[in-house]
């Protein structure tokens, strides 16, 4: 495996350059070449979704996707959420509700909804729990991430915009 | 109790490393110059290991070693039998254990075979494709039934049968009460396997330091300080050369406790040898086949009833599969053997099993570990039962309860700890009443007849059982109870740091269960500190050294109580000193605000940090008798196990010509004793309900004659989302433990016993007038199955039997 490509990403608003073999995986990239182990693997095959990330804003499996695909490309982690002014809102319901429990599943459940609650800021239970489908969780039961997201979406005003993480993506609306 | 963080819903105090990504956990260390593990594993289930040719791979760049078992010399052995059978009459035994890597034969798809080395796991895993591996196939034991035929093909050559034991307890006179019988009811139940499904899969990283001669072990065990003594043992190292730490580990749910797997024994061996840390992270389809499962029992059942519902005696029959090894003794069939007795009253009891080896994965506990089967197997007889004699579901387990008088109850025969099975202390009608009141309306069960008079109807305004349009709707309710916390002990230390914050180590590891924050409000509750003051380290041999391990619910109740009596002797020593200090008696103290004080005199109060230092003096002397510091290690051990019970409910909804099923609504009551806080033991009860739907409805492990797992991925093994598990209503009842100072009893696993149970009443009730007849005896069930069970039920009423032929 002597051929490597070049990469330049920028994740929680830091700028990387790297070279990767063709196959190394987003996930491995950002895990083992970034030190940014707070992106879990939980399957490879694309299932539990504990993997996941904004990429370009958008929550993509990072074991799906090649870490050569991602040159240009602005990423979000779990470990660029929580800013200055402490967690996240997300985060801090999360807490709040006991919405996590070994938390192995829970940086990927995160960056869902993340996405989500930016696209639809006030959902009702039905599709939140739609949102939840792609990411497995094997010790909560999900209720308590439901109230979670509830949480977050009765504090939002009417005319919020959703939990933002989009501002650390430097990519601006 | 006081009114402090006792008792208290407080959000823990661990998510917030959890949250920011910033916990560790095994396959986030990180050292310099760690090498990759990967392992070469047996494509059959059952076959002779001809040869290995591992030429190809040894000659791969980047790789540094390429292992069999022959390279092992005297290293390798057979694993630890972990559980010897308990003292049973009449019992036979057969210990097998798992090998580290296979020699002369292959016995479970998996089974490690050669574990390659290099520089990134990348390449380790592109030499362990190189790695040739001659296997010649035999015929593969997969059913456990056939597997003690007398012609199976044998699992063990140097045993005679598969058989690895064979068990008999019995209490009272079963024959007798069957005679005596009105009812009897004889039915086959099966119950097949499952997998644990911890999102995260196992790993290890092994750090030998040649220089200081010290390991470091990461793993993701329940178990570090037993792993720690076993791998100081086998090495050839003291106790002390060896650290073993648990970080933050992805859900453990039993596989996790297993001792020792083959990756355990071998990775701190590779670092020893090659001088360099190694690493090895489970994959997913791995997991499917190198951590152990639970699971597959054939009963064969018999109830004995009155006419009024009420037991005589039960007789059960039953087959255990253990896969190809049983390190863990007979754990898992002895919790189904006497799990099955319930909350009820059973005066005759006959229970035998034989335990059958197979070529399938190694079967340790996992949630439940075994009880889910024989709650299965009462619940499912008494519904039988309830139907026969036109009795309401919740009546027939009503008139069979045992009595709050009734405690201790004995029940004549072992539990799995070697202790007698005697129940400390429950209520349980009031839990019963309560998961009526929650699920909206009364029961009917299986109730074919009219009704009787312990039945009511639907009370006024609450939904009946028709559904709008096609889909049924059904209801049921069943109870179990639940040993837990059992011994031997675990320990614990608290110090009162000169910073005044309170330091708390115990062996035990957590897996996601609250630890530290439930064990910080022990301690905060005895100290008047504030529980975030508390600073736990759990699962790290180097800061504690006694202490076996994180299973059977036990955390909450053994080393909660290790840590309660380790508050409360720092407490007195507290007292002790305040009272010399400030010259009043103890009992004019108070602990409040992280100081200590005269009551009513805020002025003469001391922080606790304070305190620490002086009774740790530099200079002068420490008063004979006396220790320096604030500082006290307990132990606990209870004399046996805590008897946790629960009633679980549920409305479910089913479409005939589907056969899909929709949970609408979902009620647990239940009693775990005292409670360290709700809020944990809400997401405890939570997590096994929905473990408990994934077994019964969704996830089962569909295996070929050859033993070849046709559904080992997450594509196709079915767990639960977050659109098939349903908000569930939870309510306690508490009836304190009277086996240890808290009272508490343990809730690890209580949400997944009763659920296919569960299931099965309700659906059966949904399908009353669709599928008359419909009786479901076994788990899991699919869409597809029931939609199978549906349709033989229907055909039989269409073509009764001895009309067969006729036109
Ligand atoms: S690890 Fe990427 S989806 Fe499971
Ligand atoms: S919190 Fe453990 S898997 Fe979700």
């Amino acid at each position: 495996m002597t051929q490597t490509l070049p990469v330049h990403v920028t994740v929680n608003g830091e700028a990387y350059e790297r070279t990767v073999p063709p196959r190394l995986l987003l996930s491995d990239f950002l895990r083992h070449e970034l030190g940014l182990t707070g992106t879990h693997v939980g399957c490879e095959h694309g299932v539990c979704g504990a993997c996941t990330v904004l990429l370009d804003g958008d929550a993509v499996r990072s074991c799906l996707v090649f870490a050569a695909q991602v040159d240009g490309a602005v990423i979000l982690t779990v470990e660029g959420l929580a800013g200055e002014e402490g967690l996240h809102p997300l985060q801090a319901a999360f807490h709040e509700a006991h919405a996590l429990q070994c938390g192995f599943c829970t940086p990927g459940i995160l960056m869902t909804l993340v996405a989500f609650l930016r696209e639809e800021p006030r959902p009702d239970e039905r599709a939140i729990r739609e949102a939840l489908a792609g990411n497995l969780c094997r010790c909560t039961g999900y209720q308590k991430i439901v109230e979670a997201v509830q949480i977050v979406a009765a504090r939002q005003g009417p005319d919020a915009g959703g939990a933002d993480g989009r501002s650390r993506t430097g990519k601006a609306e | 109790m006081s009114s402090g963080p006792f008792g208290a819903r407080i959000p823990r105090s661990e998510d917030a490393a959890l949250l920011t990504g910033r916990a560790s956990f095994v396959d986030d260390v990180q050292r310099p110059g760690m090498l990759h593990a990967a392992f070469v594993r047996s494509e059959l289930a059952h076959a002779r290991l001809r040869g290995i040719d591992v030429s190809a791979a040894r000659a791969m760049s980047g790789v540094l070693a390429v292992l069999t078992a022959e390279d092992l010399g005297d290293y390798w052995q057979p694993g630890p039998l972990l559980v010897p059978p308990a003292p049973i009459a009449g019992l036979t035994f057969h210990a097998r254990t798992q090998v580290p890597l296979a020699r002369g034969k292959v016995r479970h798809v998996g089974e490690p075979i050669a574990v390659v080395v290099a520089e990134n796991r990348y390449r380790a895993e592109d030499a362990a494709e190189q790695v040739v591996v001659d296997l010649d196939p035999l015929d593969a034991v997969v059913d456990v039934a056939a597997a003690l035929a007398p012609d199976a093909p044998l699992v063990h050559e140097d045993l005679r049968s598969n058989l690895a034991a064979h068990a008999v307890q019995t209490k009272g006179d079963y024959e007798a009460a069957r005679h005596a019988a009105d009812l009897l009811i004889s039915r086959e139940f099966l119950y097949d396997r499952g997998v644990a499904a911890a999102m995260e899969n196992r790993g290890i990283v092994a750090d030998w330091d040649e220089r200081s001669g010290h390991l470091e072990v990461w793993d993701t065990t329940q178990a570090p300080i037993p792993i720690r003594n076993g791998l100081a043992a086998l090495l050839g190292l003291s106790e002390s050369q060896v650290r073993v730490i648990a970080p933050f580990i992805g859900g453990g749910f039993g596989p996790k406790i297993m001792m020792f797997y083959p990756e355990e024994v071998l990775l701190p061996w590779i670092s020893m040898r090659l001088r360099r840390p190694v690493k090895w992270i489970e994959d997913r389809y791995e997991n499917f086949f190198a951590t152990t499962q639970e699971r597959g029992q054939v009963h064969e059942a018999e109830i004995a009833l009155r006419s009024d519902g009420r037991i005589l005696g039960v007789r059960d029959v039953f087959i255990h599969d253990t896969g190809a090894y049983n390190p863990y003794g007979l754990t898992v069939p002895i919790n189904t053997q006497c799990t099955l007795l319930g909350p009820y009253g059973v005066p005759n009891y006959y229970s035998e099993f034989r335990v059958a080896f197979t070529n399938r994965p190694i079967v340790t506990p996992i949630r439940g570990a075994g009880r889910q089967h024989g709650v299965f197997v009462m619940e499912r007889l008494l519904d039988l039962g309830a139907r026969e004699l036109g009795l309401d579901a919740a009546e027939i387990r009503r008139r069979n309860f045992l009595p709050p008088d009734a405690f201790p109850h004995d029940h004549e025969i072992l539990y799995q700890d070697f202790a007698p099975l005697v129940y400390d202390s429950g209520d349980y009608e009031p839990a019963l009443d309560r998961a009526i009141e929650l699920i909206g309306y009364e029961p009917r069960g299986s109730s074919a007849g009219p009704p009787t008079p312990g039945r009511q109807s639907p009370a006024e305004g609450r939904p009946d059982r028709s559904f709008p349009g096609s889909r049924l709707r059904g209801v049921g309710v069943v109870s179990y109870i639940e040993g837990t916390g059992i011994g031997p002990y675990e320990g614990a230390r608290v110090r009162v740091e000169a910073s005044g914050t309170v330091g708390l180590v115990t062996g035990v590891g957590t897996q996601g269960q609250g630890h530290f924050t439930s064990f910080a409000q022990l301690v905060a509750d005895q100290l008047g500190v504030e529980v975030g003051d508390v600073r736990v380290v759990t699962g790290d041999t180097r800061e504690f050294h006694w202490g076996t391990g994180t299973f059977a619910s036990r955390g909450a109740v053994v080393a909660g109580n290790a840590c309660h009596a380790a508050a409360v002797a720092v407490r007195e020593k507290i007292l002790q000193r305040a009272s010399e200090l400030f010259e009043v008696a103890e009992e004019d103290l108070e602990l409040a605000k992280g100081r200590v004080g005269v009551r009513g005199a805020p002025e003469r109060s001391i922080g606790l940090g304070e305190l620490a230092l002086r009774s740790n003096p530099l200079r002068g002397a420490v008063k004979p008798g006396t220790e320096p510091g604030l500082e006290a290690t307990s132990y606990f051990g209870p004399a046996r196990g805590a008897t946790a019970s629960g009633v679980h409910a549920m409305v479910v909804q089913v479409d005939p010509e589907t056969a899909m099923v929709e949970i609408e609504r979902y009620v647990v009551v239940h009693d775990c004793g005292t409670v360290i806080n709700p809020l944990i033991v809400e997401g405890q009860i939570q997590g096994g309900v929905a473990h408990g739907i994934g077994n019964a409805f969704f996830e089962e492990l569909s295996c070929d004659a050859d033993g070849q797992l046709r559904n080992a991925s997450f594509m196709d093994y079915l767990l639960p989302t977050a659109m098939e598990v349903p908000p569930i209503i939870t309510a306690h009842i508490e009836t304190p433990s009277p086996l240890n100072p808290l009272g508490t009893k343990g809730v690890g696993e209580a949400g997944a016993i009763p659920v296919a149970a569960l299931f099965a009443q309700a659906l059966e009730d949904a399908l009353r007038e669709y599928a008359p007849g419909l009786e479901i005896r076994e788990i899991p069930l699919s869409p597809l199955r029931l939609f199978e069970l549906i349709e033989d039920a229907r055909a039989r009423v269409a073509r009764p039997p001895g009309a067969e032929g006729t036109p």
